[in-house]
């Protein structure tokens, strides 16, 4: 390894914007918890309440741009929805009756509604964890998860994760070079056996990796706890603050179930 | 006082490989001194036996604290006296940013707050890091992170330094950068290294370990220079290199 070797990206980096705007600063614990209720009150709205749907999209483009992140960008990073889609769009089609017709095609009426049901609330889903992470470091995250007392064991497997993730993609990577400097490129299924003894390999190198940090942790006095030292806090106005997103969510719903 | 005093020390694996036949060493307070020896000489079990990590018969003291693998206290302080900086800083650096992984360390001895603030600062400080604290290990390059590695060991202000092939995968800049780093500091060094002209550079002392015992304990440069006991233990120097030529 040379000097100059430098890792690969770490997961998550590339999906923080940087920016300085009020929803980038608040502390990420908060943010967490605003996101989680407002997607929690989205979710138990009924999807034949349209108006409602209505104003929870209004919501969470307006903090898209009060986070100025560039609107093509979160829309490129909503592919991952598209699994999700593609379920929702069979639903109609494979639900059972009362059949109804819309455009000459025969579809499920219960299947139509939980197919838009689905699309309505993944897609909610997807654009506030857009907005999640691109505003927060995947770092403050985990400090935020920390702070809201999701079980320390949890978080550490998700800090290790981070930092090795990094370390083993280019372990891979390297292993992919020496294969291919040797003149193999995997064609088809005859090739799977090379790849099935690649990964083998990286697990086995990952497993003992973890043996030699456990090690060095233990040098360290280690005792079975990881220091959980805060960087962030939050004062009381800042949960006033956050508390307005799931009172807005509940406003547009009480609205949404009187129009 | 004695930094390190390892007396009768001797070790089998459970699979019942004897890696350490009544190893007997020590080390003055200050003093800086290499451990040569091949591959498979027992140089890494050595060093895990000195803190703790295994523990065969015979004794080990760091500092005049005998140590004690039944008691959790005693371990715990030996470790604190006896920092290792492992040979891959990946291995070591386990945190997601330079700083967290420097309280790693102090912050398992008990320092919070401002004190472990300082204590980590004076630590990358040391290593000349300091302003990479916010950095993810991946972000730095080889050399630097070999020298963050060493902080994570300096912040708990051991007593020794136990540095496991500290010049291995080195450019030649970062291995000149760390060896005035450790001539920098003012600590017992042991330095487990097959690099001959590094151990020549920075311990005035060698000791050979071969077949799990110290074979030979003398000047590195007399070491350097018997060629009856070089060849003996395979050990080499680089092509071209004489170690009269070093004053």
């Amino acid at each position: 390894m040379p000097d100059s070797h430098q890792h690969g990206h770490q997961i998550g980096d590339h999906l923080f914007i940087h920016r300085h705007t009020y929803i980038h600063d608040l502390p990420p614990h908060l943010k967490l918890v605003a996101a989680f209720s407002f997607l929690l009150i989205a979710v138990l709205t009924p999807a034949s309440n349209y108006p409602s749907f209505a104003g929870y999209f209004a919501i969470v483009f307006a903090l898209i741009i009060a986070a100025k992140l560039p609107i093509g960008t979160a829309l490129k990073r909503m592919v991952v929805e598209i699994p999700f889609v593609i379920f929702a769009v069979l639903m109609p089609f494979l639900g059972k009756g009362p059949f109804i017709e819309i455009a000459g095609l025969t579809v499920s009426e219960p299947g139509l509604n939980a197919g838009i049901s689905v699309l309505l609330k993944s897609t909610l889903g997807v654009l506030i964890s857009i907005l999640i992470s691109s505003t927060t470091n995947v770092r403050d995250i985990l400090h935020g998860l920390a702070h809201l007392k999701v079980p320390a064991l949890l978080i550490n497997i998700a800090t290790f994760m981070l930092r090795y993730s990094a370390v083993i993609t280019d372990e891979l990577h390297r292993m992919k070079t020496a294969r291919e400097s040797r003149g193999f490129i995997a064609k088809g299924p005859r090739d799977w056996k090379i790849v099935a003894q690649v990964a083998g390999a990286l697990f086995i190198r990952s497993y003992e990796r973890g043996e030699r940090v456990h090690l060095a942790m233990l040098s360290r006095g280690f005792n079975g706890q990881m220091p959980q030292v805060s960087h962030s806090s939050a004062k009381a106005s800042h949960w006033l603050q956050v508390s307005v997103l799931p009172i807005a969510a509940l406003f547009v719903l009480l609205i949404g179930m009187y129009l | 006082m004695k930094s390190l005093k390892v007396s009768n020390l001797a070790f089998a694996y459970p699979d019942g490989h004897q890696a350490l036949f009544g190893v007997n060493l020590e080390l003055e307070k200050g003093e800086r001194v290499a451990v040569l020896g091949p591959n498979g000489a027992g140089k890494t079990t050595l060093v895990l036996h000195l803190n703790g990590i295994l523990s065969g018969s015979g004794d080990v003291e760091v500092a005049g604290l005998r140590l004690d693998s039944n008691d959790k206290n005693n371990l715990l302080e030996i470790r604190r006296r006896v920092g290792i900086v492992f040979q891959d800083p990946d291995d070591q650096l386990f945190m997601p940013t330079v700083r967290e992984d420097v309280e790693f360390g102090p912050f398992n001895f008990g320092l919070r707050g401002e004190e472990l603030k300082n204590r980590v600062d004076w630590a990358l400080n040391q290593v000349k890091m300091l302003e990479f604290a916010d950095k993810a290990p991946h972000h730095l390059s080889f050399g630097q992170r070999r020298r963050v590695a060493l902080a994570t060991v300096l912040a708990m202000q051991p007593e020794i330094l136990i540095m496991d092939e500290p010049s291995s995968n080195l450019d030649p800049a970062s291995r000149r950068e760390l060896a005035e780093i450790v001539k920098s500091l003012d600590i017992t060094v042991l330095m487990v290294t097959h690099d001959l002209p590094y151990a020549l550079e920075l311990c005035p002392r060698a000791v050979i370990l071969s077949g799990g015992v110290i074979v030979s304990d003398k000047s590195t440069r007399e070491i350097l220079m018997d060629e009856k006991l070089m060849n003996e233990y395979r050990l080499e120097l680089p092509a071209g290199f004489d170690p009269k030529l070093i004053s």
